[in-house]
């Protein structure tokens, strides 16, 4: 039974991707420009652009490349970047990293931060921890990235000084180089984030802690600390983890601002590069390597679901 | 498959327990949401100076008498840019958050009207278009089509629906199933009667909720979009824009950055407050990821 639920989201899950792999190529298709022209400058031969057109399989029809597209992504064959002519995946490698170690810390920092703050708010709802808490996390909702990561280098990098306000190596920067730059960066991205999780734990701290198993366990004589973290908390954690998931996919694309601020050499200053460039073949990998991060987040959330609340373990309900 | 990136559900009980305090924010929100609104509109008659005719002689000036707030690196009055720079994100966000509003609501409507095959295509869509990171969407479209209003309008649609849709079919889905809904289809209504007349006045309160927070969401977007430079064109004023112009100068002038950062952040609480009074005084609960 349960093996038939978890292959049943993850077959749908592979859809998901397959889809989303399909219309970004058919949006990218929409770039303006011949490439071949664009990479061999204006005054290229017609020959000369052929030649490159033949090199490109630009030649072919759109979707026989798409099929040759799909068949190198199987095997982890996704191209070649226009802009560096290596294999999409070399090319991607150390920006990939730097963004992993990036949000690394921000999930970690991040996600624990806010479940504790959750809770709090949640347990002392309309008195002043819950009034600071829910007011700081509506700000932090409602300011873009941008703002935020300005705010902390003004503070931080300008007045007092403690930490670097961008990172001055490229992206073969070595970890230790990271690290000491990557708290700006981590900090801004954990404001944003927490905001929505916050909001979503306290949410769901108070409606657990109303609930009649939560009152029984009480009358039961436990103690606080013992009502919170083994009947509220596993519970309250539920509906919670959807939007941990959302949170944590989000940081592909949310790490562009952030990254460009900072001069971070990560995944999202490849974006923006890619796309001044019209580099499609890495777009396309980064708007795959997105989609594929949203899916597994959220598989992995269901997952975990299933694993807290044995209800779900029958097909159909779930849903 | 996942639960949306935003869903509303209907909790009754909540609805009474926090009764006491929605007014507040649905009446602060209001409040911040309007006054941005006639800020933007009466730019002309609040301010002399043009918020796009350079002036090299006051460039980089601190606040005084003839400039509150201060002059860019250009010159130009930062109150005044701050000002007119309300128009462009009001009416970019606003007419992209009424169109995704709209079709979602078309659509999500229909989906849970028709069920079937329709309905397991369309969220299977959704899925997909959901699953790439929304930013990079925009991107692509801003490179291809130019950044014009209509095209950021057309962009921001392709983005918010989908979540807009699965938001109003989860909603209709509890209508849909009703007797006077069944009612209305045995008298042989068609959709469009039955969605007027039977489900919209119904959801309305969703719809709402949905329309207040995509627009905030979108305003964020928007000026992300531009401080990276793929939105407004300069001279434009536009308060992402600033921010990217100004930064530069943080430790000389610091209001030309912060003005335009506090201008935005008083619209996006506005919206979001008045999404959550909304949604407290009708019992919806808000569960809101960061699908930007």
């Amino acid at each position: 039974m349960l093996a038939s639920v978890i292959a049943r989201r993850a077959a749908f899950a592979l859809l998901t991707i397959w889809l989303a792999s399909l219309l970004v190529f058919v949006a990218l298709q929409a770039l303006p420009g011949n490439l071949a022209t664009q990479l061999l400058g204006r005054d290229a031969t017609p020959e000369a652009v052929a030649q490159l057109e033949q090199q490109l399989h630009l030649d072919r029809p759109a979707w026989q490349r798409y099929l040759d597209w799909l068949g190198g992504a199987v095997t982890g064959d996704f191209g070649t970047s226009l802009v560096s002519q290596q294999p999409i995946l070399s090319a991607a490698g150390l920006a990939l990293r730097n963004t992993g170690l990036l949000a690394l810390v921000v999930v970690v920092v991040g996600v624990t931060l806010s479940l504790v703050l959750g809770v709090v708010a949640g347990l002392t709802r309309d008195r002043w921890p819950d009034l600071g808490i829910s007011g700081v996390s509506l700000i932090g909702m409602s300011v873009p990235e941008f703002t935020v990561s300005t705010v902390l280098v003004l503070v931080f990098a300008i007045r007092l000084q403690w930490f670097p306000a961008v990172v001055t190596d490229g992206s073969d920067a070595t970890v230790g180089t990271l690290l000491e730059a990557i708290w700006l960066p981590a900090a801004s991205l954990v404001v944003v984030m927490a905001a929505y999780i916050v909001r979503m734990m306290r949410t769901s701290m108070i409606d657990v802690m109303a609930s009649d198993y939560v009152s029984m366990a009480r009358i039961r004589g436990l103690t606080s600390v013992r009502v919170v973290l083994r009947h509220a908390l596993p519970n309250a954690l539920l509906p919670t983890l959807n939007v941990i998931a959302i949170n944590v996919a989000w940081l592909v694309g949310g790490v562009v601002v952030v990254e460009s601020i900072f001069n971070y050499p990560g995944i999202g200053t490849l974006m923006l590069q890619s796309v001044r460039n019209r580099d499609v073949p890495m777009l396309q990998f980064i708007a795959v390597l997105g989609a594929l991060t949203f899916v597994v987040c959220n598989l992995l959330a269901d997952l975990a679901a299933i694993s807290l609340n044995p209800r779900l373990r029958t097909p159909g309900r779930a849903g | 498959m996942t639960t949306a990136s935003g869903t509303l559900r209907r909790s009754p009980g909540r609805a009474r327990a926090s009764r006491r305090r929605w007014g507040t924010s649905l009446a602060l929100g209001t409040v911040l949401v309007a006054v941005n609104l006639l800020l933007a509109l009466a730019a002309p008659l609040l301010t002399s100076y043009s918020p796009i005719t350079p002036d090299g002689l006051a460039a980089v000036e601190g606040p005084s008498p003839a400039h509150w707030l201060g002059t860019d690196s250009l010159g130009r009055d930062v109150l005044t840019r701050v000002l007119y720079g309300g128009r462009y994100a009001l009416a970019v966000s606003l007419s992209a958050a009424a169109v995704a509003i709209v079709l979602g609501t078309v659509l999500g409507c229909l989906a849970a009207y028709r069920r079937g095959w329709f309905d397991e295509v369309l969220m299977r869509l959704l899925d997909a278009v959901l699953s790439v990171p929304a930013i990079l969407a925009l991107l692509v479209v801003v490179t291809a089509l130019g950044s014009g209003g209509p095209v950021i309008v057309l962009a921001a649609t392709v983005i918010y629906a989908p979540a807009v849709i699965r938001v109003v079919r989860a909603a209709a889905f509890s209508v849909v199933s009703l007797d006077y809904v069944t009612a209305a289809r045995a008298r042989g209504e068609g959709f469009w009667a039955i969605l007027r007349r039977e489900v919209l006045p119904n959801i309305l309160d969703v719809v709402l909720v949905e329309f207040a927070m995509r627009c905030s969401w979108i305003v964020l977007l928007v000026s992300s979009l531009s401080f990276l430079g793929f939105g407004a064109d300069p001279p434009t004023p536009d308060w992402g824009l600033m921010v990217s112009e100004n930064r530069t100068l943080l430790t000389v002038t610091p209001l030309s950055t912060v003005a335009p950062i506090v201008a935005l952040a008083t619209l996006i609480v506005g919206l979001n407050l008045a999404a959550d009074g909304i949604a407290k005084a009708r019992g919806i609960d808000r569960i809101v990821g960061g699908s930007r």
